[in-house]
């Protein structure tokens, strides 16, 4: 990454940070949006808290889904899981055309307002970028390498943990990415159903008309998106780097 | 390396899928009764659910099916056999709402319970299972949508579901269903097209033009990480000021709040995977038939339009189905900052926890998402084979 990069990086996080703990300090940009002395800065909670519990959430999810998808991914490609596979692969292609929205507006019903079911929204919609990289990233272990491994003598579970694994993690790490990236906004629709998070901010601008609300509560998700997405794409690299070979691609 | 069957193999995947049958005929209620919209309901179990006969011949289907799918092993039978068994229960849940619904009660609320939906889930899987190793064609992958379409098209201009609480949301908003409906179409198909008339110049400019190529890609990657209802947001300001202050944006209906923003992000999310894949496709031709091309006398224009374009279309085309498929779902949210679409049903049913308002508004959108998927995977598998 040039300097430049990551100057620009440094400064943008250095914003997001001293907006969310002092948005006072910025009311002078937002006033001019404002009509009927409304409030130019989010007043009904902390902006800093809502960031943290929308991390929270998505970090929580996030995990859960990774386990579970990691494991399924282990599951259907081992010799005993095999059956499984083209139907997961099937599914992993429909499940991608149900759009996040119509998951988290399904569970309300199944399980009432809050955090809940914008947490089953997220995991379950999170599985499946990760699953499918696992997938990817599992079958995509040359045959030939694995030969080499079971001449070494190593067992079945020698050579997923000691060579498969590490061989996927960099492409099971970008869907982790992606996971996030897409949980990130589907936790922002989660204020419609009452979840704690950003959304409130751009939601409570909408209701009350308020562009300031809308604009500032958009800023701060935009920007934390591309932040913790650039982030984790230095951790994937880290990784492919590992492994001796560059990740391809400008992402 | 074959190995030595048993005559009577009993299927992993089948037997999940039996006992999920299993779980959702004897454990679960196949329809919810509420004595009107908004109260919660209870649970019947397929056996209360219908007429003695009715439930006896649904009861006989189902486990015929499970069984089926435990034993059978041609990709065909159990095909078949997941089809009679979805034959069976969409109907069977129609009929069962005119039966537990008291005769005259116009207050009454019948929906699918979670029986319902598990049996269905189950001949799902088994059908999607059976037509993944069956590896239909492009062709036949058409005409398994359009029997299934055809189907539930049938359906539901039967009146067989007429009954059932999500019909009679449908029913009494039948007008703004179809308005929303086109607007959906619009914003989603709309979008994609500007992002076409756009993105494919941009992508041809940055093939040319390496050093165009980073900072457009790096630009409308960005954008691709902005959260939809954050894009939204940001979008809301500036359109607002515009409709404020220049007559003529106000006067094309440009308003801070309303389709615009929408319709707007929704082109600018479209932007990456067109002129991405434009790049791709352009850079994927070989640089030979380039050169056999140019040795012909063609001229850089008839190249590209000949040549570059037709050889690069199946990429491209792949680039504009995930445009179509993440816009028709994206569109959903336009509804928040009142953009319309089916997303309208969506946060109404959210609002006012009716779950069949709810499913008024998503089902339509994972059907279109759907069938856009498979029929635009379908037309790149035909064209790939055209341009081989």
């Amino acid at each position: 990454m040039s300097v430049r990069a990551v100057i620009l990086r440094a400064a943008a996080l250095l914003l997001l940070v001293a907006f969310v703990t002092a948005p006072q300090l910025f009311a002078f940009a937002f006033a001019p949006l404002t009509a009927n002395n409304a409030p130019a800065i989010y007043n009904q909670g902390s902006l800093l808290a809502l960031t943290l519990s929308h991390l929270r959430i998505v970090a929580l999810a996030t995990l859960a889904s990774t386990v579970l998808a990691v494991a399924l991914g282990i599951f259907v490609t081992r010799p005993k899981g095999r059956e499984f596979l083209p139907l997961s692969r099937s599914l992993v292609n429909i499940g991608q055309t149900f759009p996040p929205i119509a998951v988290l507006a399904i569970a309300v019903p199944l399980v009432g307002f809050g955090e809940k079911p914008t947490f089953i929204a997220l995991f379950l919609y999170g599985l499946l970028p990760i699953f499918e990289n696992t997938l990817a990233g599992l079958t995509g272990v040359s045959p030939r390498t694995l030969e080499a491994a079971k001449g070494m003598g190593m067992n079945a579970r020698q050579r997923l943990w000691q060579v498969e694994l590490p061989l996927a993690l960099p492409v099971i790490l970008a869907g982790i990415r992606l996971s996030v990236i897409i949980s990130l906004g589907t936790a922002t629709i989660g204020s419609t159903v009452a979840a704690k998070g950003l959304g409130e901010v751009i939601i409570a601008g909408l209701q009350s008309n308020n562009v300031a609300f809308i604009l500032q509560g958009g800023l701060v998700v935009a920007l934390l998106a591309v932040l913790i997405h650039d982030g984790l794409g230095l951790v994937e690299r880290a990784a492919a780097r590992r492994l001796g070979r560059p990740l391809d691609g400008t992402a | 390396m074959p190995t030595l069957r048993p005559t009577l193999h009993l299927d992993r995947l089948g037997s999940v899928i039996a006992g999920l049958i299993a779980l959702a005929l004897f454990a679960s209620p196949f329809v919810t009764y509420r004595a009107n919209r908004i109260v919660s309901g209870e649970g019947r179990l397929l056996v209360d659910a219908l007429p003695p006969a009715g439930a006896l011949v649904t009861i006989a289907v189902v486990l015929g099916v499970a069984l089926c799918a435990a034993l059978a092993r041609k990709p065909l039978v159990r095909l078949a056999a997941a089809s009679l068994g979805l034959c069976v229960i969409f109907p069977a849940v129609g009929f069962s709402a005119g039966f537990v619904t008291p005769a005259g009660n116009t207050f009454a609320r019948v929906s699918p319970a979670i029986g319902f939906w598990l049996l269905a889930l189950a001949f799902a899987l088994l059908a999607t299972d059976a037509l993944t190793r069956l590896r239909l064609g492009p062709w036949g992958r058409l005409a398994a949508l359009s029997i299934a379409a055809g189907a539930l098209a049938l359906l539901l201009l039967s009146g067989a579901w007429n009954d059932l609480s999500l019909m009679k949301e449908y029913a009494n908003r039948a007008e703004s269903f179809w308005r929303e409906a086109r607007q959906h179409l619009w914003l989603a198909l709309g979008s994609m097209g500007a992002a076409c008339l756009v993105g494919l110049p941009l992508g041809l400019a940055s093939h040319r033009v390496p050093a165009l190529r980073n900072a457009i890609l790096q630009g409308l990657g960005i954008v691709q990480t902005i959260p939809s209802i954050a894009l939204f947001g940001i979008l809301i300001a500036p359109l607002g000021y515009l409709a404020a202050n220049v007559p003529l944006a106000a006067a094309l209906g440009i308003r801070g709040i309303g389709a615009a923003p929408a319709f707007i992000a929704l082109f600018l999310y479209s932007l990456l995977p067109v002129v991405a894949n434009t790049m791709a496709g352009l850079s994927q031709v070989p640089a030979d038939v380039i050169e056999a091309a140019r040795g012909m006398g063609l001229s850089p224009r008839q190249r590209l339009a000949q040549i570059e374009l037709p050889l690069a279309f199946p990429v491209i085309l792949a680039g504009i189905r995930i445009v179509l498929v993440q816009n028709l779902g994206l569109a959903t949210i336009a509804a928040l900052i009142g953009g319309g679409g089916f997303g309208t049903f969506v946060f109404q049913g959210i609002g006012q926890t009716a779950i069949d308002l709810v499913l008024l508004g998503a089902i339509p959108t994972v059907a279109l998402s759907f069938a856009a998927a498979i029929i635009l995977d379908a037309i790149i598998d035909l064209t790939r084979r055209g341009a081989a």
